[in-house]
């Protein structure tokens, strides 16, 4: 992906219009992730929204030496939303939660939002063994090291990284990418 | 490891989640750059990911315009001017910085600078007091001259030159009252190195020199005239060039100027 480089550079130049580019394909993933972690929609846009200006502000500070954009999106991404689970505003409204994981929220779904392949991926994890939900819960969602990870579920640390790939391996195999 | 085995070990995967370290990230990075088989693998595990974060998001629909006019303020406004005001402030402090730093060093400078000229004023302030203080005494002593040398009982002997020096001359001031003698001896040539003039008071009658003392200053001596003690019933006066330090008698060889009472 040539084109995605440059429009990375762009952006690290302040071209809006790259950013743009760059905003629609990964804006639903990052409130995806915000989402699981706020567990409220509404905080989820908002969190949302201010990681893409956040990013916006430090674009400066991206390398692709340090890893990929949309990783780097991520990073942002889960700090905020997990500073904003630290705030007062979210232990008032936390008793109103009812999903615990990105799995229960995806169950829940009654969305035929078609640009994101919900009904497959319902479908998907609703036949996925315990250990991967955890497993993509921790390290996609909650941003865990594979050593966090590995003493959360009490599984060996290399086996975190091939169960893990199994895992997405499956995903893959449904999703056809 | 081969690409095969690499793939398969899962590192591919923990690096789009953000779960490697610091090392680790530049590692498969460089690993990427060498090898483009990777890279579409690394790719396609992204998409799946995307996906499958996205199926996580709610009903809400996100629009890019929402954020982009906070971009454009963030851009053309806000960030423009915080960074004008930092870089406005960090010249003026490191301007600041430099005009203290230099006005320090010229101070300290100039005060040494002072210090010094004060302390060569001081010096020549001295040297003036020196003078002016040398110029009263060589005015007092002058007066003081002059008058003994009207006195009415001050005797004036003239010395002439002698067989040895024949342009020598020297004239004593005789006061009686003090017992003191007053030489003249301008008309004396520098005595060579190793020598002295003797002064000697003589009676004629049997021919009896006395000596008054040796001439030891006259080089530093500028006006040339001494002050000498003379208890004798003098009726000459006599003076010679003699070895340093003087001789018991006069070296009658070496008697540069003479001169009788006349009275």
């Amino acid at each position: 992906m040539k084109d995605q480089s440059q429009l990375i550079l762009q952006f690290q130049q302040k071209d809006v219009k790259a950013y743009e580019k760059l905003y629609n394909l990964y804006c639903n993933s990052i409130s995806g992730v915000v989402n699981n972690i706020v567990k409220n929609d509404d905080v989820a846009q908002e969190i949302t929204q201010d990681v893409f200006i956040k990013a916006w502000n430090k674009a400066d500070t991206y390398s692709a030496k340090k890893g990929r954009f949309f990783t780097w999106l991520l990073n942002i991404a889960r700090n905020a939303a997990i500073d904003y689970t630290r705030s007062k505003k979210f232990k008032q409204s936390k008793q109103n939660l009812s999903a615990d994981f990105f799995v229960d929220i995806l169950e829940s779904s009654s969305s035929l939002d078609s640009e994101t392949n919900t009904i497959g991926l319902k479908e998907f994890v609703t036949k996925l063994g315990e250990t991967c939900k955890s497993v993509i819960e921790l390290l996609y969602f909650k941003g865990f090291t594979q050593k966090e990870a590995s003493e959360e579920l009490n599984i060996p640390l290399g086996t975190i990284k091939t169960r893990n790939r199994t895992c997405i391996g499956e995903l893959r195999t449904m999703l056809g990418v | 490891m081969n690409t095969k085995d690499y793939i398969a070990s899962g590192i591919l995967e923990l690096y789009i989640a953000g779960s490697l370290s610091e090392k680790e990230n530049e590692e498969v990075y460089a690993a990427i750059q060498e090898n483009p088989e990777l890279l579409v693998e690394v790719e396609s595990i992204e998409k799946a990911i995307l996906q499958l974060t996205a199926a996580a998001k709610k009903d809400a629909s996100y629009s890019f315009e929402n954020i982009k006019n906070k971009l454009k303020v963030e851009e053309t406004k806000v960030i423009s001017i915080t960074k004008l005001q930092t870089n406005w402030k960090q010249y003026v402090g490191w301007a600041a910085a430099f005009i203290l730093g230099s006005t320090l060093i010229l101070s300290v400078l100039q005060n040494n600078k002072l210090k010094e000229q004060l302390a060569s004023e001081n010096s020549e302030k001295e040297l003036l007091e020196a003078q002016i203080d040398s110029a009263s005494t060589n005015l007092a002593s002058a007066e003081k001259l002059i008058e003994i040398f009207r006195g009415k009982d001050i005797i004036s002997v003239p010395l002439g030159g002698q067989a040895v020096s024949p342009n020598s001359y020297a004239k004593v001031y005789w006061d009686k009252k003090t017992e003191s003698i007053y030489l003249d001896a301008k008309g004396l040539p520098e005595p060579p190195k190793g020598k002295v003039y003797q002064v000697w008071s003589l009676t004629l009658d049997p021919l009896t020199p006395t000596s008054l003392g040796t001439l030891d200053s006259f080089i530093a001596d500028t006006n040339k005239i001494f002050t000498i003690t003379n208890a004798n019933q003098s009726e000459a006066f006599g003076i010679t060039l003699e070895p340093e330090g003087g001789s018991l008698s006069p070296t009658l060889e070496q008697l540069y100027t003479l001169g009788a009472i006349s009275s």
